[in-house]
């Protein structure tokens, strides 16, 4: 086709003026190109095609597997089953190792891999894959946790069960006499006596539905075994963590394991931990060559889901409105297999009674196995669940309190530098003012009234304890130009890290910001990074790349004393250069010197741990505060987001743009949970694994209005006070889309998402409720 | 196996014969035999419109396009956007307006953003959210990239009144 442009007519035009932080993504030329390589781009030589062959049943012992006519067939290499998982470690999953590469000797859940068929090109391997027979024999299946608490037939019953040596202090459930994979307790007060002297009682269950977290670069990866190395090319936002976990499997040293991850099509927490890397590995394993595992919409969701969960909340409120007591049961249905679940059961468990003062708690938590697809971390990480049960719990008590629900939560609100959790990291962030910012822009605008339309209007709250574990290590290498090469193993998914991590790099270097360089995560090169995960990227990376900048500032200072044969005291650095005797030298030339000719480089090296600033756990609160305003239609029984009011309380924004872009994505995620999504099992089997009855959010569910404010109060441990963005805007917004909707239909929905369906069905139950027969 | 089809269409101004397998999908053809990585495959059933590219200036879902279906057509593809060293003014725009995060569903946006203006030089929010509606982007919250498509639309008029 004709463009209607001409060379260099765009570069005359003006740039639209934004904060001066908010610096072009380094990664937009080549995202807007078609130029950024995924992981699905990528290819090895003589790279082979893999076909996954699923379990067609939810919970079966395996017979047989009939594989003869497909290794006749035409490109066939070969075909692994669980019978090959042999001289490896069978099972992964580094909390509770009960994920089997392969189906062993029973299938757990419908799309299971039960095998792997490996041809020379994908059409050939998916016709061979056709042919391969599954004899099985059925057992129960449990597709709910109900079920899977009511029976004593058990989904994993073998001694691989047992405690892996703990993570983040999580020992594995060892007593495998139940199907409950993990169990968290928190308590603290007396919450019988706070309950006996309670002027009001709430209680209200909530169920959160299962979830697809839809990233659209589904999972795929390459692995190359050679005996005695592993390169392994994937989607993975931990690639340090799936390293470990594959050394482990193969028996291999970590460093002959190299986990390349480039451009990430979309994470949102679901690519966390190990998902087809090992099968990759032993695909290539079998056949001696590259092996390339894709995957589809449907195959994706078989791999890695949303926890869903059930969760009955009960708050003791004295008659002003103060919570005397919470207490909360918490069932999260966590598949066929335990991955990250563990872990979110705890977060969901400390997240579930928000951001409030709470003299006595009790929550009991289980995470239970069923017969369905495993289910993992997701944006957010069990807070959107425990959210929506404890702040729907506020607004019916604000009701029967006769409160406000604004001035209900003032009244309970912490304050900045109050303890949450005994033990762990005061508050650090100002929810008070954040919410007041909130419940402003919210009464700013107003809907007009319209016949057939009824508006509701809600905010809410949620505090989560986040950044993971600060334990990171990054290089800055300084060119002997002066310009600068970061290595982190931190992965850009979109978030904008690598654009943020490099402006550290360059304020910290007194750099232009194209003078610095950021590459992907290549274990092989890349230093240590605990995850990608927790909002912890600016927060944890950003003080380690702050510290190997300090780093390269002392060698530099040190070969500068040695060039001049002075002592290093004399010397400083400061506004990018280095000084002695109030005269200036640039790196460039410090470097030169030392090395005797143009040539040579610092490297700096940068080491966070738990100690120091990052001693107290969490590393930060990442607090998420939102308001919706809503307008439901009668007779369709349709929402539709008015106003969407987001604060990212985020301490100091290295990259307003880039944090505004996590809040308004992060929210829209959110507005998905609660209207939209939602994975149906009928039976054994998913009802709509595709992107046709899978329903996410579209242009056109976009709130008519976005009001996104962005708080910088430089209370958080991150270099120059940030701390971390990317979940807090989605973790309250299904509770607060909730209440609005409650408030416009007059009955409290107890389950997700308010689809037209069951917003309908609400409408009928609150008209049936008014006019008694 | 399938029968194998002779085409020749234009590929991003090229002219291309190929011979395909019947059942060869044009993202296939792009992703596999011409290793044109930029047009990218998520839910394989038209919806999310990550595969868009233009056929004789008509968005297409290349995911669900029979390979042999393009003899005699011309193809435009996310690589074939830029004109030598420049920038069109669409991707500048998205660029600007920070209208991507992850990146997966840019290509299919900016050749969905072109065949729009192409169209309709100056849409309404309205003409806009009905032609978008078929790309799905789970990054941005859509509003951003609502920004670009005006940014762009403006961009082009200037342009274009200066060449008159």
């Amino acid at each position: 086709m004709q463009f209607k442009w001409r060379v260099g007519a765009s570069q005359k035009l003006s740039q639209t003026v934004t904060d001066r932080r908010s610096v072009r993504r380094r990664d937009a030329f080549a995202k807007v190109t078609g130029r950024a390589l995924f992981s699905i781009d990528k290819t090895m030589p003589h790279m082979a095609h893999a076909a996954v062959v699923r379990s067609e049943r939810a919970h079966s012992e395996i017979i047989s597997i009939d594989f003869g006519g497909a290794l006749e067939a035409p490109g066939v290499l070969g075909v692994v089953t669980g019978q090959d998982l042999v001289d490896m470690a069978p099972r992964f999953g580094h909390i509770i190792a009960d994920h089997q590469i392969l189906a062993i000797d029973k299938v757990r859940y419908f799309g299971e891999p039960v095998a792997v068929v490996v041809a020379e090109t994908v059409a050939q391997a998916a016709d061979a894959a056709a042919m391969v027979w599954v004899d099985y024999r059925d057992l129960e299946p449990f597709m709910d946790a109900e079920a899977a608490l009511r029976t004593e037939q058990l989904i994993h019953n073998s001694a691989y069960l047992g405690p892996k040596g703990g993570f983040l202090g999580i020992e594995a459930n060892d007593s495998n006499r139940s199907n409950v994979a993990h169990t968290v307790e928190l308590n603290w007060g007396d919450v019988e006596a706070a309950f006996a002297e309670a002027h009001v009682i709430v209680e209200n269950r909530a169920h959160f539905p299962m979830l697809y977290a839809y990233a659209m670069e589904t999972y795929n990866s390459i692995a190359d075994y050679r005996g005695d190395s592993l390169h392994v090319i994937s989607t993975a936002q931990h690639p340090v963590m799936v390293r470990k976990e594959l050394a482990e499997i193969f028996g291999l040293p970590q460093s002959a394991v190299r986990v390349e991850v480039p451009f990430v099509g979309g994470g949102y927490g679901s690519k966390s931990y190990t998902k087809l890397e090992p099968l990759a590995a032993v695909a290539s394993k079998a056949v001696g060559r590259p092996v390339q595992v894709t995957t589809d919409f449907e195959a994706a969701i078989n791999t890695t889901r949303v926890d869903s969960t059930d969760i009955t909340m009960r708050t003791a409120f004295d008659a002003e409105g103060r919570i005397l007591a919470r207490e909360a049961d918490i069932i999260m249905d966590t598949g066929a297999y335990a991955d990250n679940s563990p872990l979110v059961l705890e977060k969901c468990a400390n997240r579930c009674f928000g951001p409030y003062r709470v003299p006595a708690l009790r929550v009991h938590a289980r995470a239970v196995y069923t017969n369905t697809s495993p289910a993992s971390s997701y944006r957010g990480f069990g807070a959107p669940q425990g959210a929506l049960a404890g702040e729907v719990n506020l607004d019916m008590a604000a009701l029967q309190l006769g409160i406000d629900p604004v001035e209900l939560r003032r009244r309970n609100l912490v304050a900045p530098g109050e303890t949450l959790i005994a033990g762990k990291r005061p508050m650090d962030a100002d929810l008070l003012a954040d919410m007041e910012t909130v419940a402003a822009a919210l009464s700013q605008h107003a809907s007009p009234e319209v016949p057939g339309i009824r508006r509701g209007r809600a905010l809410a709250l949620s505090a989560s304890d986040a950044g993971a574990s600060p334990i990171s290590t990054a290089m800055v290498r300084m060119h002997v130009d002066g310009s600068a090469t970061l290595l982190t193993s931190s992965t850009e998914m979109g978030q904008g890290s690598n654009t943020a991590l490099a402006q550290i790099v360059a304020r910290e270097l007194t750099l232009d910001i194209n003078q610095v360089a950021v590459g992907q995560s290549d274990t092989l090169f890349t230093p240590y990074e605990w995850t990608t995960g927790a909002s912890r990227t600016t927060t944890i990376a950003g003080l380690a790349i702050q510290a190997a900048c300090q780093d390269i500032w002392t060698k530099l200072r040190t070969i500068h004393a040695n060039n001049l044969g002075i002592e290093v005291d004399t010397v400083t650095a400061s506004r990018g250069a280095l000084w002695v005797d109030d005269v200036p030298i640039a790196p460039s030339e410090v470097i030169s010197e030392w090395f005797g000719a143009p040539a040579g480089e610092v490297v700096g090296v940068g080491i966070i741990r738990k100690s120091g600033s990052t001693e107290m756990l969490p590393p930060f609160w990442e607090v998420g505060v939102v308001g919706v305003e809503v307008a439901v239609y009668e007779d369709t029984g349709e929402v539709v987001i008015e106003h969407l009011v987001v604060v990212g309380d985020v301490g100091h924004s290295i990259n307003p743009d880039l944090v505004k872009g996590q809040d308004l994505g992060a929210a829209t995620q959110g507005l998905g949970c609660a209207l939209w999504e939602e994975l149906i099992y009928e039976g054994q089997q998913l009802t709509n694994p595709n992107l046709v009855e899978y329903r996410v959010p579209r242009f056109r569910d976009m709130p008519k209005r976005v009001t996104s404010v962005i708080a910088e109060r430089g209370d958080g441990v991150g270099p120059y006070g940030a701390k971390g963005s990317g979940e807090g805007a989605l973790n309250p917004i299904p509770a607060a889309v909730t209440s609005a909707v409650a408030q416009a239909v007059g009955v409290w929905p107890d389950r997700l998402p308010l689809n037209p369906q069951r917003v309908w069905a609400l409408l009928s139950a609150a008209a049936d409720e008014k006019e008694p027969e | 196996m399938s029968t194998p089809v002779n085409i020749a269409f234009e590929l991003n101004g090229r002219k291309i014969d190929a011979c395909v397998s019947a059942r060869t999908t044009v993202v296939e053809l792009l992703r596999d035999t011409f290793r044109l990585t930029g047009t990218k495959v998520s839910c394989e059933l038209q919806v999310c419109g990550v595969c868009t590219v233009l056929v004789d200036s008509l968005a297409v879902s290349a995911c669900s396009m029979l390979a042999c279906d393009l003899d005699g057509t011309s193809l435009t593809t996310i690589e074939g956007v830029m004109q030598g060293t420049e920038l069109h003014p669409i991707q500048e725009a998205f660029i600007e307006t920070n209208a991507f995060q992850c990146g997966f569903c840019t290509p299919g946006f900016v050749m969905m953003t072109l065949a729009l203006l192409d169209r309709e030089p100056n849409p309404t929010v309205e003409t806009t959210r009905d032609w978008l509606d078929g790309n799905i982007c789970r990054c941005t919250g859509y509003q951003p990239i609502e920004r670009a498509v005006q940014v762009a639309s403006r961009r082009l008029a200037e342009i274009e009144s200066d060449s008159d």
